[in-house]
């Protein structure tokens, strides 16, 4: 079988990358329902929103993982904003401009290694990165009346460190997942399964 | 249920407005307010936003029902900031241990949740009034998006309700099956996680198969391809956005000239 | 246009060891109606997505050579159609005129041609609704008929069908092959799936049928091929026409009630319906598309909470538990109990591998393991999936999905049995023996309730019937 490392993207790269995108979408919509169900009291618990944060991030990491092409992991988090924002999540607009931003997080990690490594450091590079990207735009655009050393920096560093552990390490052990079902089969990642 | 088609009546003068021209004014109106953390231009904003409300055929009651959880995160803000607010200027109010509530608190806190709804209800609004194909096609013919890039997400966004009715499939083929969670939390989460992975799955799977139908239809033949619907980018489109510009502008204008504005940098 | 030669040719998809079409040398003139049959898994379906140019280079590997009109399918995408089995997956707009137009917008059609083409293709078609209709609203029959109008749309030189009226109620089925027939051109070549032969024997003037084993079996004009080779042929699995099937209605009365339905009904998904279904009795449940049966389906096995009415299960089925109505038991017991097989075979699969989906069940229920592999193996070499028994159920093909669903819920043997569309896309043998299951089962005093477009199925096993109208 011929290695597929040309850096066009074919329609179900094209396909598929949405799909996932959009797919977050219901998730996201179904976790809303099962979180208000199971706590609602959590909610106000201000540190536990930047440890559920890296939740949001997983279609960067996924997408940069699964289709493995320059611009993967933007497109896919630019996508889910924008059909969030479809959905009419509450944020409008504003939530594509985010999804830009923490999508270009993860972008740039894949970028760092050429596109050529997709393993767990690089997942968990490209994870740190979005949540980089996130914890910078909530710092400035919605943190900045908050008290910086008590609740803007414990907030942001663990923002990056749920966007690691769930965005990246999350997003990496998801596509060995989706591999092994031969849900990938049309992309190198489900052809890196090795039968154990 | 998820909503996917616009809800509001499509021939209001502005709702008809080009996509990409709508989506570019919220942008513009939205960040021209991030800018700000007094109260006076937020509120200025809202009352400009909820007067346009009609002309973009969008009711109330839509809104209201699209931007509750913002009430949510407006409580969320309140709490947060009565715990760790950067400054606690003005009169103390309560005290109570280290819960310390003061007058400037309390602006502060009324500043961060109407830019909250200042900055995001313009974009509920232009979403609420387009229709998804309208925006990819302008996105291609206005914005010079890479057609098969929006093309394949516009694909892909029609599985939206598909996927909505395959969560319930699934979760019943489970039940048949003889799985299910019962009432233990840590049991509904595994099954929630196995749930959305079999979701997971079951999307990409169709979205490879949807890919092959489209390019079985010659989607990517590399050929140039046409279009079936004009989209236009007039002179009343433009202005649409140097409109939300200025308007955005001037309450900001009055917030400096009232002596109330903040910036958000400084 | 649209001549086709294979020469040689087979195709083996990824992750399997057996080819799924072997030496097939075959030629196609322009214009030729051509039905190519073959049992469930010779490889139909893989060859028809061979001719559409797609079948991905780095999917699987092929032998020989394939040829439409003296080029490489990949290359002549553009002289050919194909419709699917499953609409669903193959529309791609939101509204029906734009699914239409997508395909002449990437032929790069000039705009002011396209409407006019758009509404030719719907109009032959015989599509009832305006062009702004929402591709989400449209029963699967209505779907079929826009994804072949999309097709005719581009004017193809071949057109490939695929099993188009599976799941289609027969009016719809007959709209199907009318609308088929009617935008055919004289040039025109057409290739059609299709199981069952009579239907769709109106529209061709040859059959070609594929040997499971590789190689074409018999090619000749209908009359030619169901003369000479018909009892082998049937014998094989091929539906001859013209053979009926053994009737296998129940042989002794039926026993106790095990569920009733009172009012039962799901606004606006299914109106009001009464019935009892009793131990060691088939019942059939037909109408039209979108009259609610699935949802009728879905409400017996206790999966949906019913709108409107109340299903009751009796002491026989539901032991001391028949205070609760099945959508409210857990759901171990349901599984014990009532068994379901779902219309899209695709949404019950919960493992990873044939075997592992069919052990799931009865190791749910806790039976012993050695006691799991005899029923499974069983099973499998019923139901002619021996074969694929580590094969991932969602790579297999339509009719051997089809099959396995069916056996999943046959694993825990339920006293009751709610199956939906069971024998669509079976080829005669394996509809035969799926036949023998239902009635085995039944003889032992299991109840069976089955929605069918079916007819041979109906008159075969049903005991008695229930007609559902659109609500
Ligand atoms: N994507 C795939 N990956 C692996 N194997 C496949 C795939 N698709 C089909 N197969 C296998 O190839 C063989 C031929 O499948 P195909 O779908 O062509 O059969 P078919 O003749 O159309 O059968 P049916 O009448 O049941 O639809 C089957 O054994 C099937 O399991
Ligand atoms: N999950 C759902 N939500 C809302 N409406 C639905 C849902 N599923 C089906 N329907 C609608 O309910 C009606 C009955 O659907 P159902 O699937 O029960 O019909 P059916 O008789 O099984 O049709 P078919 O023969 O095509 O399978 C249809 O109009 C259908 O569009
Ligand atoms: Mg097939
Ligand atoms: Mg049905």
């Amino acid at each position: 079988m011929r290695d597929n490392n040309t850096t066009r993207w074919r329609t179900v790269d094209i396909v598929v990358a949405a799909v996932i995108a959009v797919a977050f979408g219901v998730i996201f919509w179904a976790w809303g329902l099962l979180w208000r169900a199971v706590d609602p009291a959590f909610a106000f618990f201000p540190a536990g929103q930047a440890i559920m944060y890296g939740v949001w991030l997983v279609p960067a990491v996924l997408g940069g993982l699964v289709i493995r092409k320059p611009g993967a992991a933007l497109f896919c988090e630019a996508v889910a904003a924008t059909v969030s924002a479809l959905l009419g999540a509450e944020w409008g607009g504003v939530t594509i401009v985010q999804g830009l931003i923490q999508g270009l997080g993860a972008e740039l990690a894949f970028a760092a290694f050429r596109y050529r490594s997709f393993r767990l450091p690089t997942a968990l590079i490209a994870g740190a990165l979005t949540g980089l990207g996130a914890a910078l735009f909530d710092f400035f655009v919605w943190n900045s009346e908050y008290a910086l050393a008590s609740y803007r920096i414990p907030y942001a560093l663990l923002t990056i460190v749920s966007a690691a552990a769930v965005a990246g390490a999350g997003a990496w052990a998801l596509t060995r997942a989706l591999a092994t079902t031969g849900a990938l089969d049309r992309f190198p990642a489900g052809r890196d399964r090795t039968p154990i | 249920m998820i909503s996917f088609e616009p809800v509001a009546a499509p021939g209001a003068p502005l709702a008809r407005r080009n996509p990409v021209a709508k989506l570019v004014a919220a942008l513009v109106f939205s960040f021209i307010l991030i800018a700000t953390l007094d109260p006076v231009a937020p509120a200025i904003a809202i009352a400009v936003e909820l007067a346009v409300l009609p002309l973009f055929g969008v009711r109330l009651r839509v809104l209201a029902r699209r931007t509750w959880p913002l009430l949510v995160g407006a409580v969320g803000v309140v709490v947060t900031l009565v715990l760790f607010a950067a400054e606690r200027s003005g009169r103390v109010l309560v005290e109570a241990g280290p819960v310390v509530v003061t007058s400037g608190v309390l602006l502060t806190a009324l500043g961060l949740v109407l830019r909250m709804f200042a900055v995001a209800l313009p974009g509920v609004i232009v979403f609420a009034t387009t229709d998804p194909t309208d925006l990819a096609d302008a996105l291609i013919q206005n914005a010079k998006a890479p057609a098969r890039f929006a093309i394949g997400a516009l694909a892909a966004f029609r599985l939206v309700p598909l996927l909505g009715q395959e969560w319930q499939m699934i979760s019943m083929a489970r039940r048949a099956r003889g799985v299910e969670s019962g009432r233990n939390p840590l049991a509904k989460l595994r099954l929630f996680a196995s749930t959305a992975f079999a979701l997971l799955v079951g999307a990409i799977r169709r979205g490879t198969r949807l890919a092959v139908a489209m390019d079985a239809r010659g989607f990517d033949a590399g050929t140039p391809r046409t279009v079936a619907r004009q989209q236009r980018f007039v002179a009343a489109d433009g202005l649409l956005i140097v409109c939300s510009a200025a308007l955005a502008g001037a309450a900001l204008t009055v917030s400096v000239l009232l002596g109330t504005f903040r910036p958000l940098i400084g | 246009m649209g001549a086709v030669v294979l020469r040689g040719f087979g195709w083996r998809h990824g992750g399997r060891r057996a080819w799924a079409v072997r030496g097939v040398d075959l030629r196609v003139e322009a214009g030729e109606r051509v039905l190519l049959l073959g049992p469930s898994g010779a490889g139909k379906s893989t060859l028809l997505a061979a001719l559409a140019g797609l079948l991905p280079e780095d999917s699987g590997e092929q032998e020989g050579t394939v040829e439409v009109d003296g080029l490489d399918p990949r290359e002549s995408r553009d002289r050919v159609g194909i419709v699917f089995q499953d609409p669903e997956s193959q529309l791609v707009m939101a509204r029906s005129g734009d699914d239409v137009a997508f395909g002449l917008e990437n032929r790069g059609i000039p705009a002011r041609e396209i409407w006019p083409r758009v509404d030719e293709a719907l109009a032959r078609v015989g599509f009832p609704y305006p062009r702004d209709r929402p591709t989400a609203a449209l029963s699967g029959g209505e779907q079929q008929r826009l994804a072949l109008a999309g097709v005719l749309a581009l004017r193809p030189g071949l057109l490939l069908l695929d099993e188009p009226t599976a799941n289609l109620d027969p009016t719809g089925a007959a709209l199907i092959r009318a609308a088929v027939a009617g935008a055919l051109d004289a040039d025109t070549t057409l290739i059609l799936v299709e199981h069952r032969v009579a239907e769709a024997l109106p529209l061709v003037d040859r059959v070609v049928v594929l040997e499971p084993g590789g190689g074409v079996r018999a090619d000749g004009t209908p009359e030619a091929v169901f003369g000479t080779h018909g009892d082998t042929l049937a014998a094989e699995g091929v539906w001859v026409p013209g053979r009926p099937v053994p009737p296998r209605q129940a042989t002794t009365p039926a026993g106790d009630v095990l569920v009733t339905a009172d009012r039962l009904g799901l606004p606006p998904r299914l109106a009001a319906v009464d019935l009892a279904v009793r131990a060691g009795e088939a019942l059939a449940v037909l109408g039209p598309n979108g009259a609610g049966k699935s949802t009728l389906a879905l409400l017996l096995g206790g999966l949906l909470k019913p709108g409107a009415g109340r299903v009751a299960a009796t002491t026989a089925l539901a032991g001391t538990d028949t205070g609760t109505p099945p959508h409210r038991w857990r759901a171990p017991a349901l599984a014990r109990r009532i068994g379901s097989v779902f219309q899209d075979p695709e949404h019950q699969f919960v493992a990873n591998t044939v075997y592992d989906e069919l052990a799931l069940g009865p190791r749910r229920t806790g039976q012993p393991e050695p006691a799991i592999r005899s029923t499974v193996d069983g099973l499998l070499s019923r139901l002619r999936l021996t074969k694929l028994a580590a094969a991932n159920p969602y790579t297999l093909s339509g009719g051997e999905a089809r099959r396995l669903s069916v056996a999943t819920a046959l694993a825990t043997a339920p006293r009751l049995l709610v199956c939906d569309e069971p024998t669509f896309g079976q080829d005669r043998r394996t509809w035969l023996e799926l036949v023998d299951l239902f009635a085995e089962l039944r003889d032992a005093g299991h109840g069976l309730v089955a929605v069918t477009h079916d007819p041979e199925f109906v008159a075969a096993l049903a005991d008695r019937r229930l007609i559902l109208e659109r609500p």
